[in-house]
């Protein structure tokens, strides 16, 4: 090949792939739910994969004609990232039908086939570079890291700034943007024609922009709300966040305020709707001046704690629509302070809807403070009467299970440790869930503030815990100290005037549990006796759903799900049993099948097709296809189970789990970039096994070193401010992400030596490893934790070491 | 000339015989679409009984009342769902029927109508009329039923077909459910098929003393539980939350 090597666009390319992938995920959470992320990474997979094969199969035709395959298959992306979404997304496709209707499956592989398309032909462009440029692979591969790094930085960036429609259509131009400087990197002819087109493509793009819109599900909360007469969106905010709707309901008024008593008398005042990705509604309620107005929420089991004690100072951890608030200032609260992650939805309540709220942020009582919980917690030098973890996702969406594969940092064993330490003597933590039946995050959670107890030196957590409940919602208090008998008259007062159920209180018998919500049994009570005693690790097993706390090592709360007990659901179908699934988590199971089906057809197949035998430059050097499987396959999966380890370390360093991806991913991608740059010094005849025990040996010593450290450098350093804190990380990842970029170029470099025919079916190999990877790092992540995925990797990549395709001595 | 008489004459005779076929296939196929609705709504019933039995859940009655067979044997629910989805009426599963709603799955709304366990002279409200199927499934047990629907062209669609299928006992309102149906109160059974964040204050109070109010929890596709709320003689009110499955979270091995 004579001309240079298109380094930028493979970056632009590659970053718009990744940036790509991302905004997926976004707008399948706002069309569809949330758990289809799985999926999305999954179809990525499919398109790698396939490229792979595709480009062995056919690489004699198209390196003859590298520059039109390249050229088409860019412009080929850029159009199939736009038709491909608004296609698949007129499918209509409804999971909750997926067991009864046969054409269901059909319609979701028609949208997996169609959504893989993209990923296809980038990976297509990607693999013939590679293949035809193979003296330059190294830097290739850096530039493919480097624009994979800036894409995913990118894309949060720019979905700060685009709603996610536009982002959609602004990636279909930067694939258009990479096929001009493709044209111009490669040095072609008649390249005003190819500009002129591009222009042209780019002026259809824009129009068919202003005709396309989402198309979100039919049950979609928001879109039920939307059928009633008289209800509009009157404002929509994008951020990585999420999608805000702001809704206001004319004729039929909103009225939000879950967990009401059947004793209450009274409703909420004027409400304003506010969805997240179409979802998970909170309210902002009218601010009339009148505290009795808002006495519906004094009739809520969240309302317990005013009445054991009068708070001074309040924490709301999730402010959402502001209902906390109103609440602790309905009790005469002296000091709230309130914490939101989203500063959307921060903005909202402070200028947007001030004067709605009735000025409820702007008064002496209230300071919001937007950020992570965990991270106010532990960063927080003040103390509080009462601490409370607000109910703030849909009833919906957890019911169904849709979270089971979200990691939260909010209700782990650990967390509820660092949150009872910011407590003043005799203060509470007091935390609000849905009650799901049969029993679940209710027995988790007490389960795990048992641990948080003993682990901060209580004898006996029985006496420092209470639960009530009503027929939707159940409240747990913590408190630090032993609950008084006088605190415990006044709770019994407070659960009978609104017919609330007392399941735990320190001294409670059998009789005076499950009275007003009956449950079949005294479930709750039951269960909790269980916990407090010795028979625990019992009860644990007999369960039919996993109780096991969570913790920062396995922070799965919502992960209820044992595979046990599928068979007796499924047996129960017909009479209503299949609410009683866990989807996300399953989701996720079919995901990781369905991604070892394709990596079997991908990967075996066409070595079934293509001959045994390796064409080798040297005939004295052979090289076996079963060496380089193992190899690329080893390093795929290696890789991102380290990475996705290590963003969840750092979520817990830097708190804000979005800003911590995109800062650990880039930095991982950018500084392995450089890695696999300077591994092209080392890519010489005769170094290659040396090299390549460089960077191994690297990898395994830091990896085990930050596995055992990291945790006491967070410790240390938990007071830095944000720019230290962003060096601190930056500077920890970079050497074992500069480790890590060294082993793909540096085989797939050894490869062109020996074997140039192998390198689209290597890279093929790698990109189904690394999805796969993905994938299952969450599946063992959420049985034996993060630590022991680490471990893994380590182990994985000595066996790469081991099986590195080169002589030895 | 003769000949053409002739091919007129076996045409003229074509003729007759294709029409005489053609009505009786159309009649006989129309015949044999109420008979194969009839079998199939048998053999629902007979499938759901038999759930009944080994399912039901937590629930008092193991058994379906004489009365709610029958009225679930006379309801023809293929004429509640979108004309591409007749032919699944009958199995054992909710329906898509437009507007982002369903119509219930057929065990559902027979054990739901079993805990109504309503009489002839009962007064019941729904909040949700959605196709309209359940409503009618009552109307089938007492004198007089209302129901009232949020999402105005699914009501309208509800209050023609009730009507064309000579529901007269059902009275239909198209509006806001909150505040139930003052002018009709108090109601000795209410079903609550609309999504709600709470249960609305109005509608118990509209509940007569020892009068049942039930409300479906869950998606619209799956029902979670069953919440049945109780009026006691003096007025207390108390709610019992049933699963509408046999499953025991515990399995009582040691």
């Amino acid at each position: 090949m004579e001309s240079r090597p298109p380094f930028f666009t493979i970056a632009l390319l590659s970053s718009a792939i990744l940036a790509y992938e991302i905004l997926l995920m976004r707008l399948f959470s706002i069309i569809q739910w949330h758990h289809f992320a799985y999926m999305i990474i999954s179809l990525a997979l499919l398109g790698f994969g396939a490229s792979g094969t595709f480009v062995s199969i056919f690489q004699r035709a198209f390196s003859k004609r590298f520059s039109l395959a390249f050229l088409i298959n860019i412009m080929l992306f850029s159009i199939s990232s736009i038709g491909s979404f608004l296609l698949a997304q007129s499918v209509s496709f409804n999971p909750d039908e997926i067991l009864w209707d046969h054409r269901q499956p059909l319609r979701l592989l028609g949208i997996y086939l169609l959504l893989s398309l993209p990923f296809f032909f980038a990976a297509n462009a990607i693999a013939l570079a590679l293949t035809c440029f193979h003296q330059h692979i190294a830097r290739l591969y850096a530039f493919d890291l480097v624009g994979a790094g800036i894409g995913c930085l990118g894309i949060v960036l720019l979905l700060f700034i685009a709603m996610p429609l536009q982002a959609l259509f602004i990636i279909g131009c930067i694939g258009l943007t990479a096929l001009a400087l493709a044209v111009w990197e490669l040095n072609l002819q008649q390249r005003n024609k190819v500009y002129f087109l591009l222009l042209l493509t780019g002026i259809a793009m824009t129009i068919l922009q202003h005709h396309s819109e989402l198309r979100l599900s039919p049950y979609k909360e928001l879109v039920q709300m939307q059928r009633i007469q008289g209800t509009e969106v009157i404002g929509e905010y994008s951020s990585p966040l999420g999608l805000l709707s702001i809704v206001q309901s004319h004729i039929i008024p909103l009225r939000h305020a879950p967990g009401l008593s059947l004793n209450a008398r009274n409703e909420p005042p004027e409400q304003i709707g506010v969805f997240t990705d179409g979802g998970g509604m909170t309210a902002i309620t009218r601010g009339t001046g009148n505290p009795a107005d808002y006495a519906y929420l004094d009739q809520v089991t969240s309302a317990a704690p005013y009445h054991l004690a009068q708070p001074e100072r309040v924490l709301v951890l999730g402010a959402g629509g502001g209902s906390s608030i109103l609440q602790a200032r309905y009790h005469e609260t002296r000091q709230i302070d309130a914490v939101e992650l989203n500063p959307q939805l921060i903005k909202l309540l402070r200028e947007d809807y001030t004067k709605f709220t009735g000025n409820l942020l702007n008064t002496d009582t209230v300071q919001l403070y937007q950020g992570e919980a965990r991270g106010f917690i532990s960063e927080t030098k003040k103390r509080y009467d009462l601490i409370e973890i607000a109910l703030l996702d849909s009833f919906a969406a957890s019911s169904a299970g849709l979270y089971a594969l979200n990691e939260s940092y909010l209700y782990t064993v650990e967390a509820l440790q660092d949150m009872l330490k910011k407590l003043r003597p005799g203060g509470y933590l007091a935390i609000t869930r849905w009650i799901k039946l049969p029993l679940r995050d209710n027995l988790k959670l007490f389960a795990t503030a048992a641990d948080a107890l003993k682990n901060t030196g209580s004898d006996n957590p029985g006496q420092q815990l209470i639960f009530l409940r009503s027929w939707q919602t159940g409240t747990l208090l913590i408190k630090n100290s032993p609950f008084t008998f006088d605190e415990i008259d006044a709770l019994k007062t407070f659960c009978n005037a609104r017919a609330f159920d007392l399941d735990w209180y320190p001294g409670i018998t059998s009789e005076e549990t499950n009275r007003f919500n009956q449950l079949a049994e005294s479930y709750f009570f039951q269960a909790a006796t269980a916990i407090l005693s010795n028979e625990r690790k019992d009860f644990f097993d007999r369960y039919k759903f996993a109780l096991e706390p969570a913790t920062d090592d396995r922070p799965y709360f919502f992960h209820f799900f044992k595979w046990s007990v599928l068979p007796e659901i499924i047996s129960l179908r017909n009479s209503g049993g299949l609410p009683l699934l866990e989807g996300g988590y399953l989701v996720l199971a079919a995901t990781f099948i369905q991604a070892i089906v394709a990596s079997i057809i991908l990967i075996l197949l066409p070595l079934l097709f293509t001959s045994k035998t390796t064409v080798t430059a040297s005939p004295a050097v052979t090289v076996s296809r079963k060496r380089i499987a193992t190899y690329f396959s080893a390093i795929g999966l290696a890789f991102l189970f380290i990475e996705i380890a290590f963003i969840q370390k750092f979520i817990l360093f830097l708190h804000h789990p979005l800003y911590a991806v995109a800062l650990v991913l880039t930095a991982f991608l950018i500084f392995a970039g450089l890695g696999s740059r300077f591994s092209q010094r080392l890519a010489q005849p005769g170094l290659y096994l040396r090299a390549i025990t460089f960077s191994v040996t690297g990898i395994v010593v830091l990896g085990f070193l930050y596995m055992l450290s990291l945790q006491s450098i967070f410790a240390a350093s938990l007071a830095l401010a944000m720019p230290y804190k962003i060096i601190l990380t930056i500077s920890l990842i970079a050497p074992l992400a500069f480790c890590m970029g060294m082993p793909f170029p540096l085989a797939l470099a050894r490869l062109g030596t020996i074997a140039q025919d192998m390198i689209p079916w290597a890279w093929g190999i790698n990109g189904c490893a690394s999805v796969i990877s993905a994938v299952l790092a969450t599946l063992l992540a959420i049985s034996i934790g993060f630590n022991a995925v680490i471990v893994l990797a380590l182990l994985l990549y000595i066996l790469a070491w081991a099986s590195f395709p080169a002589q030895r001595k | 000339m003769k000949e053409n008489l002739m091919n007129h004459f076996i045409f003229k005779q074509f003729f007759l015989l294709w029409i005489v076929l053609f009505n009786a296939f159309f009649i006989s196929s129309a015949v044999r679409a109420e008979d194969f609705y009839a079998v199939k709504r048998a053999q629902m019933i007979k499938a759901i009984e038999a759930d009944v039995r080994t399912g039901y859940g937590n629930l008092a009655k193991k058994e379906l009342d004489e009365n709610v067979i029958k009225a679930l044997n006379t309801v023809p629910r293929h004429e509640f769902v979108p004309k591409k989805l007749q032919q699944s009426a009958y199995d054992n599963r909710p329906l898509p029927i437009g507007h982002g709603q369903t119509i219930s799955q057929p065990y559902i709304v027979a054990i739901m109508t079993n805990l109504l366990g309503v009489g002839k002279n009962d007064r019941i409200l729904e909040i949700g009329t959605g196709s309209g199927y359940q409503i009618a499934v009552l109307a089938e047990l007492v004198n007089k039923a209302y129901s009232i629907e949020i999402i105005e062209p699914l009501g309208k669609e509800a209050k023609a077909r009730l009507q064309r299928l000579g529901y007269d006992n059902i009275s239909l309102k198209i509006g806001d459910g909150y505040y139930g149906w003052e002018e009709h109160a108090p109601f000795d059974a209410i079903i609550v098929t609309a999504a709600a964040s709470h249960i609305p204050p109005p509608l118990i109070q509209q509940l007569r003393p020892g009068g049942r109010m039930l409300i479906p929890v869950g998606s619209r596709f799956m029902v979670q539980e069953l919440l049945l709320v109780e009026k006691t003689e003096e007025g207390k009110i108390s709610t019992q939350q049933l699963l509408p499955v046999a499953f025991v979270p515990l399995t009582g091995k040691h």
